[in-house]
């Protein structure tokens, strides 16, 4: 039997506000243990959340960049539980009124079986909640004992919940690639997956394909990297495919994936399953957002991901792939656009030198183009010093590998070096007629007919002026003497 | 000097003729417990007693501050920062805190010094003060009958002698009923008018702190020096503060006085409704206009604030676990034997039943049936009132159907005490102000009380009624 995957994502992402949701302290990573904290964020009784604005104007940010709609009115309900990294005993959060409903997003897939598509995916809802702590387990001395880091608690979360729409692992890494390009446009969230700001589960079911009835699911917590993604939905189906042709039943649990074993493991059961007892939060009245402070906000939101896209093919030329691959990363983009009005006369060349030459130095070091040696405005040059027919492509390649250790401009490297192109028809013609004399096989064989046989003079040419010939002097001349 | 039958205005008279310092003042109550507490059947209206915060605090006093550096006893559910509190809890033994809350600060600020801490219902959960981790309080007027509750050792304290004026704090009656089982004044005012930062909270969407006096005018006086806007509590209401003391004067003369049938039934004993109806003549001849009026939804109000209350109160109290401060039980084999067994052994059997009963209500498959059904009983009752207020001004009714109830009379049965608060949960579900103001004397010489409800923020008019009849009153 064929079986059709149903899986829905839900995305939990840390807003980059300077302070905590409902309290004063800092949110910033890495400092010392439960130094970002105050009386409220250890759960001291008496102390009160107060909403912070700064992450309520972040959520709706996000919201209508997924084209959802903002909720005139939500409120925060309590949602209890009973875990030491849970200071209060409940997480306030949004259960039955969320700041954002609906909305969808766009996502575009290269799946080796389906070939290259895009598709739209819907979102049930975002809402706003707070981050628990962590713990720390085994540390100090010989008694085995468990430390509490209330650092992150209290943290503005929004958590992004997609319809069960997605019908493979592929397209769940997909929208959350899609989901974290058009957070970082926004700048709501730094998205550090490593640091835990950008983290997902996923809803995972089949069904026998074309049913409607969905079947059994079960959900997997906590995911933090791509590949970690892929790899834990790839599994989690072929789990379920083998139990149920094996004529078993799905089990209603929470998983979690071990990324070592590479396969996952129950966390609990159906029948462990918390009561959260939700109700709404007395402490905290509802939140009324008017449409004016939406219409305010939206007004100011950043040109986005799908947008970009759309204008570097209209105003470029630019083929989707690499209109795509430019906009996927928000500081790539800017790169683009910088190198662009820098030399405004050749975009195509310049998306052509970030999506290879810049792309492929950026992923074997593993590092940023915010970071790259050679800025955008350099590369606008040395575009121009080719197209200007100024230096030969061979030419700015060399002179590219040297922008990249030296961070120098290329027109200033050009005149250093003292290169220049050789368009000189009486040097080309002399360093041609001796080479056509000094090798007469080849000659034979271009003149028996075989046209690849210039290709040989070209490169001894190009040799001889250690590529400084203007290559198509070079090709005008030598055929014109081999006739 | 002696604090007996000091008033809250006499008191800063005195202190600012220089007659006594806040410091003497304060010595001066801490004697008076102490003194008492050599007695077997002592009041044990006060659990902590802080005499050098205060004197620390009177160093600082502002000059022209309205309180003047009276000493204030506030109940031990109250953060002030360095001072222990523990709700009369055992399971926050030890615990010292690290703030002080928004109502106290400005009460400090206004030159209202904290010298001591009140015994309660442990958690304020209970009308008998008989909760408390640190033993039963007792009544004053006659140390058989309990002194109400929960706000119990601070009216107590006043009433005793102990204490010039005190804080507590109202989620069903606990500061009206206990003023009323000592003979003493006890205000709760609107929801939002008082911060409830540092309040450590029972019922949330209910809580509030008030005064809890000798007199109306001292009321007034402290009402006016904790009120106000604090920005660390999203549901206290940035609305101005009148001058409470100066509406006093205002003649109750042409205010309309809603009397709700519901309050008037046959379960009301004929002592406390002769008490109550005296009240009314008084006011019928002061010129005012009696109203009758029926609060229909009234029937289902103690239903409903044991529903909402518990369910707060089950989340309130999570976060006692024994984790990060208070008392851990110890040698816990791993974290559910640490939670289990800090929380069995730190809370008290009523503690247990609120936090079960709060639990119940809110799971899954019920909370329709009674969070839910709550909710929509709260808004029928609000909109009894609101119906009630576009008519009268005021609403008046007894405190508690029956006299003040012995020690011991009660505490074996939780429903007979739950309904002990039948005439004062109302005002916490609305949220309107209520008054508790003394009447009059059962046979034994217990006292009896009656109340006033007033419109949101219209404390003003409360207080201004409720000391038409007060002044008047032998002391």
């Amino acid at each position: 039997m064929n079986w059709d995957t149903v899986i829905g994502l839900e995305v939990h992402v840390q807003l980059n506000t300077k302070t905590k949701l409902f309290s004063h302290a800092e949110t910033s990573f890495g400092a010392g243990a439960n130094s970002h904290t105050t009386a409220l964020d250890q759960g001291h009784p008496g102390t009160l959340p107060v909403l912070n604005r700064e992450a309520l104007r972040k959520a709706i940010q996000a919201g209508l960049a997924l084209h959802c709609t903002i909720n005139e009115y939500s409120r925060f309900d309590r949602k209890n539980y009973f875990y030491p990294d849970l200071p209060k005993a409940y997480q306030i959060s949004q259960y039955h009124h969320p700041i954002c409903s609906k909305g969808w997003l766009e996502i575009s897939v290269n799946d080796p079986k389906r070939g290259e598509y895009a598709r739209k995916i819907h979102l049930t809802r975002i809402h706003l909640e707070e981050d628990a702590g962590k713990l720390v387990h085994g540390q100090g001395g010989a008694v085995a004992e468990s430390y509490v880091d209330l650092n992150r608690a209290g943290t503005p979360l929004i958590e992004i919940v997609s319809e069960p729409e997605l019908t493979s692992a592929l397209e769940a890494v997909a929208y959350l690639q899609k989901l974290r390009s058009i957070l970082l446009y926004l700048g709501v969230s730094d998205c550090n997956m490593e640091e835990g700001s950008l983290r997902c589960d996923a809803n995972i079911s089949l069904k026998p394909e074309g049913s409607s009835a969905l079947g059994n699911r079960t959900e997997i917590k906590n995911m933090n990297t791509f590949k970690g993604l892929l790899a834990a939905v790839e599994y989690e189906v072929r789990r379920q495919q083998r139990v149920l042709e094996g004529g078993g039943k799905v089990e209603t649990e929470t998983l979690l994936f071990d990324p070592v074993e590479r396969k996952t493991r129950s966390m609990r059961s159906k029948e462990d399953a918390h009561d959260y007892r939700y109700f709404p939060e007395p402490d905290l009245p509802p939140v009324l957002v008017g449409k004016d402070q939406v219409d305010a906000i939206a007004a100011a939101l950043p040109e986005l991901p799908d947008a970009k896209r759309d204008r570097y093919q209209k105003d470029f030329g630019l083929s989707l792939y690499d209109a795509d691959v430019l906009v996927s990363e928000k500081p790539m983009a800017s790169y683009f656009e910088a190198a662009v009005a820098a030399f405004p006369a050749e975009p195509k060349k310049i998306c052509n030198w970030i999506t290879t030459e810049i792309a492929g130095t950026l992923n074997e070091g593993n590092r940023s183009i915010e970071t790259f040696p050679v800025k955008p405005e350099a590369l606008g040059e040395l575009v121009r010093l080719v197209s200007e027919g100024a230096i030969t492509g061979k030419i700015a390649k060399e002179l590219f590998a040297e922008m990249i250790a030296t961070g120098k401009r290329p027109a200033d490297l050009v005149k250093e070096k003292g290169i220049q192109v050789i368009s000189d028809d009486g040097a080309l013609r002399a360093i041609c007629e001796r080479l056509i004399r000094e090798n007469p096989d080849p000659v034979a064989k271009y003149r028996g007919g075989n046209k690849n046989a210039l290709g040989f003079f070209v490169g001894a040419v190009m040799k001889e002026t250690k590529g400084q010939a203007n290559p198509k002097s070079v090709n005008q001349i030598l055929a014109e003497l081999l006739k | 000097m002696n604090p007996e039958k000091l008033t809250l205005a006499q008191a800063i008279r005195g202190l600012l003729k220089k007659e006594y310092t806040p410091g003497e003042l304060a010595r001066a109550c801490v004697k008076a417990v102490e003194d008492d507490n050599r007695r077997p059947d002592k009041l044990n209206a006060i659990i902590g007693l802080h005499p050098e915060k205060a004197e620390s605090l009177a160093a600082g006093l502002r000059e022209g501050a309205p309180l003047a550096g009276a000493p204030i006893l506030v109940k031990d559910n109250m953060n002030v920062e360095g001072l222990p509190v523990a709700c009369a809890s055992k399971i926050l033994e030890g615990y010292v805190s690290p703030y002080t809350g928004g109502a106290v600060s400005r009460l400090i600020q206004n030159g209202g010094l904290p010298f001591a801490r009140a015994n309660m219902d442990e958690f304020a959960m209970g009308s008998s003060t008989e909760t408390s981790h640190y033993g039963i309080a007792r009544n004053p007027v006659n140390r058989a009958y309990t002194p109400g509750g929960s706000s119990g050792g601070s009216a107590a304290a006043v009433a005793g002698g102990q204490a010039i004026a005190a804080l507590g704090s109202d989620t069903g009656g606990s500061i009206r009923q206990p003023a009323a089982c000592c003979g003493i004044v006890g205000l709760k005012p609107t929801y939002g008018r008082v911060s409830r930062h540092g309040l450590i909270a029972f019922g949330s969407s209910l809580d509030q702190i008030g005064p809890i006096t000798n007199t109306v005018e001292d009321a007034a006086i402290l009402l006016g020096a904790i009120a106000g806007y604090d920005p660390n509590d999203s549901t206290s209401v940035d609305a101005p503060v009148p001058d409470y003391r100066a509406a006093l004067e205002a003649s109750p003369k042409g205010k309309r006085i809603g009397l709700p049938a519901e309050y008037f039934s046959e379960g009301v004993e004929p002592v406390v409704r002769a008490a109550v109806e005296r009240v009314v003549a008084f006011y019928r001849a002061q010129g005012c206009e009696m109203v009758p009026l029926s609060l229909p939804a009234t029937k289902y109000a103690i239903g409903t604030y044991y529903v909402v209350a518990t369910a707060e109160a089950s989340a309130n109290l999570a976060r006692f676990d024994g984790v990060r401060y208070g008392r851990r039980s110890p040698g816990a084999k791993d974290l559910r034997e640490l939670y289990f067994n800090s929380r069995s052994e730190g809370f008290g059997l009523e503690v247990k039943r609120r936090i079960l009963l709060g639990t119940y209500v809110l799971s899954s498959g019920y909370y329709d049936a009674y969070y839910l059904q709550a909710m929509k009983v709260r808004r029928a009752l609000k909109n009894d009132f609101d119906a009630a207020f576009a008519k009268v001004d005021l609403v008046l009714t007894p405190i508690m159907p029956e006299p003040v109830f012995k020690i011991g009379a009660r505490s074996q049965d939780p429903i007979k005490m739950y309904l002990s608060d039948i005439f004062t949960v109302v005002a916490n579900l609305v949220g309107v102000p209520a008054i508790s103001v003394p009447c009059g004397k059962d046979a034994d010489g217990l006292p009896i009380g009656f109340q006033l409800i007033g419109r949101s923020f219209d404390e003003a008019g409360v207080l201004a009624a409720a000391h038409a009849w007060d002044r008047e009153q032998p002391r």
